[in-house]
């Protein structure tokens, strides 16, 4: 609870401040597109953050959304593969290559930033020779397939829970018994902390690294599947284009250090929907234009990261 | 000349120094002794400005002295020369006297100087070779003359030695010694820090002994006896801190056979040690007695040998095997220090009380509990990050976490190493129990008074290979000594 109250307060914040100066952000249409992209942008987020908190990087995030997002459809409509085959195979390939960012990592040794900035080169280059640098998406059809994404649970008339975000809860709650739960969370907050001490205490830290690079791969897949199902069109040349940064923000935001052993599943998720709403609050804004997004984005998660080592420096010197 | 009053201070949840003084004559010789943790450290740090102090004052011949900074404190002639040597090992002997300050010439540096100075500090020190020559080729102990020869050349008044033997051969500290005299008679001062009692006795003219952050007594030239030193070290007879009991060794507990390791595989290491024996590992540092215990553990595995008939790969190997290891740096290798005292004690043994992958948080709650007690653990509460645990109670985390798992095998780094004198007297209480309840103890230890105390033998280790074996009643310091720099 300590670890997200800073962010929680500047979500309530940004929120009771976007109503007020924007009378549509309550509007039922625009609260469920908030629910929706928190709950895409979110999934990744979470997947990274298990990186992070091993004291890794993952840069590889929106090249493998690419992969998925244009290789789903690809397969689907291109090679008349069933959908279901198509997601099993994506799957399968997102394993593959978490397993080999973690390879490279714990056996030859090579710093995760070199390991998966190569990985961000290869996939989406990759993604865009195999589909010929083509749009690909389902056209008009397999809207059951999109419900996936597009579906939701009514509550109202106007208003229901996007799927995305019911997923996202399943997910956030998978990963919170993960954490919390298993030695296996624990273990991986040990080895951030301290990899050789937690080596030494006889924990396979090898595996447990590699372990979070074939989450963090995993749930970029998964996410890739839900943009693509939900926009139906994805260009290889720009499809998922920073959203490793995305992930990455959200969860620095939501309290996950860099330096490896510390974050929280709810803290990443309001990170992530701090950053939708500060999207929204931007549109609200006229002499502030949506192409400034990143100004904005990158100025907050500047204080946010001032603001907390500022808190953190001070508590060490209370105790 | 130089004198230091009232000099305080403070760490978190610690006083490293409560309102110490000292005083140094010139051209007098005075050593600073004391246990780890004891403060002597923290003075020499702060008169020579790589620490400030909270409160007190510094002065030299009266004058207040701005030691603010390690720049400062050399340009006031107050030099430090670190037990781990500052110099820059690929660059030549001149090179490095001068680094940082070179003569030069409108930027250009003014090598003729350089050589013709270098040559007159080199001198001083007894040093007859030729300044060009790469510091990588010169003996440890020739490189502390370097460093000396640089103090020089600052123009230094005073200059503190830090644990300047703890990797010389018993040659290089006989030139050593040679040289302090020297400097005595240019009217040099010298402060002088060891924990080589025998040595501090040859060397001072005068003794300070610290505990626990105060001084406790000063001792003259002929007061200075090796039992003198010790009682005000520790503050009683230090029969009472080592206490050992007789009682029956077992079988064989740990085997070591044909082990080479990294660090020297030329020489393979056999040793044995049997249930309910206590056994020192003895030498100067560098003489490969942690990289023994690593690769034992498996935590750098060796490159060929047999633990317990196996080749140790990893630590969790070593681990099933009955072993366990508390390593010398326990911020580092033993302890996580953000995960709790609780997380912590649980960390080896988590696996084997999970129920699935799931925590099992009662049995880690209980686990802790019971540590806490048994080891006397002093924690505001299991909650505690173990960062903020004072280092004997941190080292005694460390032993909690490997006690869950029952171990026949301990094997210990430096296990008292800046721990205060309590801590210490617990840690030795828990060593001897341990072994009376038949667990085979293995450790390593530079304080030969701690290795004749606990130890029921000594092996004594030199360049990587084992050079001796004493039984309890041949341990003597210069047996021990003999066997650690022979050559």
């Amino acid at each position: 609870m300590k670890q997200i109250f800073g962010i929680l307060i500047t979500l309530i914040v940004l929120y009771i401040f976007t109503t007020v100066i924007g009378e549509s952000f309550l509007s039922p249409f625009n609260q469920e597109q908030i629910l929706k992209r928190t709950a895409l942008y979110g999934l990744l987020a979470i997947g990274v953050s298990f990186v992070i908190i091993t004291g890794g990087i993952d840069l590889s995030i929106g090249s493998v959304v690419c992969l998925v997002g244009c290789g789903i459809p690809w397969l689907v409509m291109k090679h008349g593969w069933s959908p279901a085959a198509a997601v099993t195979a994506a799957f399968l390939v997102a394993i593959m290559i978490g397993l080999l960012h973690g390879f490279l990592i714990t056996k030859v040794k090579l710093q995760p930033f070199v390991v998966t900035l190569c990985g961000l080169l290869i996939y989406r280059g990759a993604t865009r020779g195999f589909a010929e640098d083509q749009t690909q998406g389902f056209g008009s059809g397999y809207l059951e397939f999109r419900k996936l994404a597009t579906g939701k649970l009514q509550i109202t008339d106007q208003f229901g829970i996007p799927m995305p975000f019911l997923l996202l809860v399943v997910v956030g709650v998978f990963a919170w018994l993960l954490l919390n739960k298993t030695i296996w969370g624990r273990y991986l907050f040990a080895l951030g902390n301290n990899e050789e001490a937690a080596r030494l205490s006889g924990i396979n830290t090898d595996r447990m690294v590699t372990l979070s690079y074939v989450i963090c791969s995993v749930l970029a897949a998964l996410g890739g599947l839900l943009f693509v199902l939900d926009g139906n069109s994805a260009q290889p040349g720009a499809f998922g284009n920073f959203y490793e940064l995305y992930a990455i923000a959200a969860a620095v935001l939501g309290g996950c250090s860099l330096r490896g052993g510390s974050g929280t599943v709810l803290g990443v998720i309001i990170g992530a929907a701090v950053m939708q709403v500060l999207k929204n609050m931007i549109n609200l804004i006229d002499w502030l234009k949506s192409h400034m997004e990143f100004l904005v984005v990158g100025v907050v998660l500047l204080v946010a990261v001032v603001a907390d080592e500022l808190v953190k420096r001070r508590v060490r010197r209370v105790k | 000349m130089l004198s230091a009053r009232g000099v305080t201070k403070r760490f978190p949840g610690v006083v490293a120094l409560k309102g110490v003084d000292l005083k140094v004559a010139r051209g007098e010789v005075v050593s600073l002794i004391g246990e780890n943790g004891a403060g002597k450290s923290t003075l020499m740090k702060i008169l020579a400005g790589v620490q400030k102090p909270d409160e007190g004052e510094i002065t030299m011949d009266g004058r207040r002295l701005d030691v603010s900074s390690v720049a400062a404190a050399q340009a006031e002639g107050v030099s430090l020369i670190h037990q781990e040597l500052n110099l820059a090992e690929n660059l030549s002997v001149a090179a490095n006297l001068f680094l940082g300050r070179e003569p030069n010439r409108f930027g250009f540096m003014d090598q003729k100087t350089i050589r013709l100075e270098a040559r007159k500090y080199l001198t001083k020190v007894g040093l007859e070779i030729d300044p060009e020559t790469p510091l990588s080729q010169l003996s440890l102990g020739k490189q502390q003359l370097v460093e000396i020869a640089k103090a020089l050349s600052t123009r230094a008044k005073v200059i503190i030695m830090d644990e300047p033997t703890s990797s010389l051969s018993h040659g290089e500290v006989e030139t050593l010694f040679e040289v302090v005299r020297d400097l005595k008679e240019q009217g040099v001062s010298v402060i002088y820090v060891s924990h080589r009692l025998a040595e501090v006795m040859t060397v001072s003219d005068r003794v300070v002994v610290f505990r626990d952050g105060e001084k406790v007594g000063e001792l003259g030239v002929g007061e200075a006896t090796h039992e003198a030193m010790v009682r005000l070290m520790v503050g009683r007879d230090v029969s009472q801190l080592y206490q050992r009991t007789e009682h029956e060794l077992g079988e064989p507990a740990l085997s070591v056979k044909g082990l080479r390791t990294e660090a020297n595989p030329d020489h393979e290491i056999n040793l044995q040690v049997r249930a309910g024996e206590v056994v020192g590992i003895a030498g100067l540092v560098g003489a490969g007695r942690s990289e023994m215990l690593e690769a034992i553990f498996g935590m750098t595995p060796p490159l060929a040998g047999k633990v317990q008939g196996v080749l140790p790969k990893s630590p969790r190997e070593a681990m099933s095997l009955g072993l366990a290891f508390v390593p010398e740096d326990r911020k580092k290798k033993g302890l996580i220090l953000d995960l709790t005292v609780e997380e912590n004690t649980s960390l080896a043994s988590l696996k084997m009380d999970a129920r699935g992958p799931f925590l099992n948080r009662e049995k880690e709650k209980r686990l802790c509990r019971e540590m806490t007690k048994a080891l006397a653990i002093k924690t505001p509460g299991p909650w505690q990050k173990a960062r903020f645990l004072s280092g004997g109670n941190q080292q005694k985390i460390v032993l909690a976490k490997w006690l869950a798992l029952s171990p026949t095998v301990l094997l210990l780094d430096e296990p008292t190493r800046g721990v205060d004198i309590g801590s210490k007297e617990e840690i030795y209480q828990l060593m001897e129990k341990f072994a009376s309840e038949g667990m085979a103890v293995l450790f390593v230890s530079s304080e030969l008074d701690e290795i004749m105390g606990m130890a029921d033998r000594v092996l004594v280790m030199r360049e990587g290979r084992l050079t001796g074996e004493l039984g309890r009643s041949d341990f003597s310091e210069e047996a021990i000594m003999n066997l650690a720099t022979q050559s």
